[in-house]
C-alpha cells in the first residue's frame, strides 16, 4: 500500500527571462508506514518538492506534468478547498527552522489549540489533548508549558513542540522538511530517535527532506537522491549507500565526511556548480561536473533500473 | 515608511494585565511620564465625575450673573451668559474624551481592516488601497474639515468623520506593512501547511502581531484627535452652541479677551494641559515598551 506515488512530476515557475524548470520527471513512492529519505544540495528542488505536494507553490509556480497520488487521490487534480482539507489532517508539515515556525505572540497552548480547529472537542478537551502530546515529545512540566509563549523554549524544545503539532494532526503522511537542520548535533541525534519512535507509534509514513547524509541512512527505509531538480537515483537505504550507481551520488557519498576511513585535511567537493535552471542541458543534469563524462551524455537520460526498487539515471550505471 | 513596521516600539507581544501594571509603574517613575499620568487622570477624573464635582449645570443660563470673575462660588467664572464656566471645562472633557476614544476606536477598527486587505490581498488591490489613503492624506485636515461640514452640518459626528479620515491611512499604511512581513514568515507557512485558510491566519497569527505597535501609536494621536476636536468646535464646525466644548469655550472667550480673559483661559487651559499630558504619556510609553531603550530608566 502506497500513500503518496509521485509521477513523472514536473514543476515551472514563470520569471522575467522565461519560465525556469524546478522538477523535470520526479518520480518517487512512500509506502504505508515507510520513511523515505530526499537528499540532495541546495536549490535541488526539495522545497519545492514539498510545496508541490502540499499545493502551495509560489503564484508563478505551476506544476506542468505528471501526478501526486496521496491516497489514490491526484492531488494535482484538486480543488483549493479539497487540498486545504487534506492539509493537517492528510499530509502535516514539520519545517526547518523552529524559531520561525510559531507564533512569537500566542501562547504554545493557544497555537496547539488553534490547530485543533477543526475537533469537535471543547476547550479544555483540546488543551488536554494538547498536554499530552507535549509530553510524548518529552517537554517537561506539559501542563505548564501551554502557557508559555515560544521565546521561552530552546530551539530543541520548538522543533519538539513542532513536531507535537504535526503529530497531534495524526496525518498519514508526515513532511519533515530538514527538521534538525537547526539543531546542534545532539539534539539531532535525539530529535531523530523521537521522530522514529513517534512515527511507529502514530503509524504514519515519512518524506524526510535533509541534506545530511548520516541522518538519513539512520532514519530511512528508501533513499531519493535529487540534482539539479532530477531525481538521479533511488533505491532503498541500503542500496543507494552501500552501492550508490550514479556518479553523482558516488561522489555525494565520498564528500560525508562521516564515511570517510581517514582524516582528511580537505575534505573533498565536487567540482563546478549546479547548472542555471533556466538552461539546463539537454542530456544529463549532472553531466558538466562527471569525471566520467562521455559523448553519450549529451542525449537525454531516462530512469534505467538497476535491481528491483533500484534505479539510477545514467547511461553508465550497471545492474549488480 | 516601509521599514518602519518592523522597528516601531511594541512590536513584541500585547501586555498583559501584570505586565501592564508593571508598565504603569515604569511609567510613573520617568517625571515627565508621571506628571502626563496625573494631568490625564485629572482629566478623565473630571470628565467621568463631572456632575459630582460641580453644582451648576453646564448649560444653565444665568444672566444676572454674566462675566463673573473666578471665585469660591465659581472656580473659573462665568461666561457672556452667566454659565459656570468650570462646570462647563470639565462637561467639555466629556466631549473632548469620548470623541477621542470613539474616533480613535473607529479609525483603528477601519485601519486594521483596510491594512490587512492591502497587504494580504492581491497586489493590484494593494496599489489601488495605497493611492486612496495617500489621496486621503494628502487632503490638508481643515480643508477636509470645512468640506466636510458644508455638505452635512456641524455636529460630532462630522469631527468623529474627519478624525477618522485623518487617521485610517497611517494605521491602515503600517497595518499593511507588517502584514507584509508577517505574511512571508515561517510561522504563517507553517499554519497554511497545517490547513489554516485566510480568515484563521490573518485573525490568529497576522493581527496579534501587528496591533502591539499600533495601540501605542493611537495613544500617541489621542492628543492630535482632541485638538482637532478643540478646532473644529473653535471655528463652529464641530459641536452646535449650547453643547460645552473646549474650543467653543475658547471661542466665546475670544471675542471679550481683554475685558474678561478668564473665559479664553477656561477654554485654552484644559486642551494645552490634556494634549500635554497625553503627549508626556505616549512618549513615555513609547520609551518603556521600546526594546532598544530597556534598562536604562
Amino acid at each position: 500500500m502506497t500513500v503518496l506515488a509521485i509521477k513523472g512530476l514536473n514543476v515551472s515557475f514563470s520569471t522575467g527571462d522565461g519560465d525556469l524548470r524546478a522538477l523535470r520527471d520526479v518520480s518517487l513512492e512512500v509506502p504505508a508506514r515507510g520513511i523515505v529519505g530526499v537528499v540532495g544540495e541546495s536549490g535541488c528542488g526539495k522545497s519545492t518538492l514539498i510545496n508541490a505536494v502540499l499545493g502551495l507553490l509560489a503564484d508563478n509556480g505551476r506544476v506542468d506534468g505528471g501526478s501526486i497520488l496521496f491516497e489514490g487521490r491526484d492531488l494535482t487534480r484538486l480543488a483549493p478547498a479539497e487540498m486545504r482539507a487534506l492539509r493537517g489532517p492528510g499530509i502535516a508539515t514539520v519545517f526547518q527552522d523552529p524559531m520561525g515556525a510559531l507564533n512569537p505572540v500566542l501562547s504554545i497552548g493557544r497555537q496547539m489549540r488553534d490547530i485543533q480547529y477543526r475537533s469537535p472537542l471543547g476547550r479544555s478537551e483540546k488543551d488536554a489533548r494538547s498536554a499530552e502530546f507535549l509530553r510524548r515529545v518529552r517537554i517537561p512540566d506539559a501542563e505548564a508549558a501551554l502557557a508559555r509563549h515560544p521565546h521561552e523554549f530552546s530551539g530543541g524544545m520548538k522543533q519538539r513542540v513542532a513536531i507535537a503539532m504535526a503529530l497531534m494532526m495524526e496525518p498519514s503522511l508526515l513532511i519533515a522538511d530538514e527538521p534538525t537542520t537547526a539543531l546542534d548535533a545532539t539534539l539531532e541525534v535525539a530529535t531523530i530517535d523521537l521522530l522514529k519512535e513517534l512515527q511507529e507509534q502514530i503509524g504514519c509514513s515519512v518524506l524526510f527532506i535533509s541534506h545530511h547524509l548520516g541522518v538519513v541512512a539512520e532514519l530511512c527505509d528508501d533513499v531519493v537522491v535529487m540534482y539539479a531538480g532530477e531525481v538521479v537515483e533511488r533505491g532503498s537505504a541500503r542500496q543507494v549507500f552501500n552501492t550508490p550507481r550514479h556518479p553523482y551520488s558516488a561522489l555525494l557519498l565520498e564528500c560525508d565526511p562521516a564515511r570517510r576511513p581517514e582524516r582528511a585535511r580537505r575534505l573533498p567537493t565536487i567540482p563546478g556548480s549546479v547548472p542555471d535552471p533556466r538552461r539546463r542541458p539537454e542530456g544529463c543534469v549532472f553531466a558538466g561536473r562527471c569525471p566520467r563524462r562521455v559523448d553519450a551524455c549529451r542525449a537525454p537520460q531516462g530512469e534505467r533500473a538497476m535491481e528491483p526498487g533500484h534505479m539510477a539515471r545514467c547511461h553508465l550505471a550497471e545492474a549488480g | 515608511m516601509s521599514a518602519a513596521g518592523s522597528d516601531l516600539p511594541g512590536a513584541g507581544r500585547l501586555p498583559t494585565s501584570a505586565r501592564l501594571l508593571r508598565s504603569v509603574r515604569r511609567v510613573a517613575r520617568e517625571p515627565l511620564g508621571a506628571l502626563g499620568l496625573v494631568l490625564v487622570a485629572a482629566m478623565i477624573g473630571g470628565a467621568v465625575f463631572a456632575d459630582i464635582l460641580t453644582a451648576f449645570e453646564p448649560n444653565r443660563i444665568s444672566p444676572r450673573d454674566r462675566f463673573l470673575g473666578p471665585s469660591f462660588g465659581h472656580l473659573l467664572g462665568t461666561d457672556q451668559l452667566g454659565r459656570d464656566l468650570f462646570s462647563r471645562v470639565l462637561h467639555g472633557g466629556r466631549i473632548a474624551l469620548s470623541v477621542a476614544l470613539l474616533s480613535t476606536a473607529v479609525s483603528l477598527a477601519i485601519g486594521v481592516a483596510l491594512g490587512l486587505v492591502a497587504g494580504y490581498g492581491p497586489r493590484w488591490l494593494d496599489n489601488l488601497m495605497l493611492l486612496l489613503f495617500d489621496s486621503i492624506k494628502s487632503f490638508p485636515t481643515v480643508m477636509l474639515a470645512l468640506a466636510l461640514v458644508t455638505l452635512f452640518g456641524p455636529s460630532l459626528t462630522a469631527v468623529v468623520v474627519v478624525v477618522v479620515l485623518v487617521n485610517v491611512p497611517g494605521y491602515a499604511r503600517i497595518v499593511r506593512t507588517r502584514t507584509l512581513s508577517i505574511k512571508e514568515s515561517e510561522f504563517v507557512d507553517a499554519a497554511r501547511s497545517m490547513g489554516a485558510g485566510t480568515a484563521r491566519i490573518l485573525r490568529t497569527h497576522v493581527t496579534p502581531n501587528v496591533i502591539g505597535p499600533l495601540l501605542i501609536l493611537a495613544s500617541m494621536d489621542i492628543p492630535v484627535v482632541i485638538a482637532i476636536e478643540a478646532g473644529m468646535s473653535f471655528l463652529g464646525l464641530g459641536v452646535r452652541p449650547p453643547t460645552p466644548s473646549w474650543g467653543a469655550i475658547l471661542n466665546d472667550g475670544f471675542a471679550a479677551i481683554r475685558d474678561t480673559p478668564w473665559i479664553a483661559v477656561a477654554g485654552g487651559l484644559p486642551i494645552i494641559l490634556t494634549t500635554l499630558g497625553f503627549t508626556f504619556l505616549g512618549e513615555t510609553l513609547r520609551d518603556v515598551f521600546d526594546p532598544r531603550l530597556k534598562g536604562r530608566g
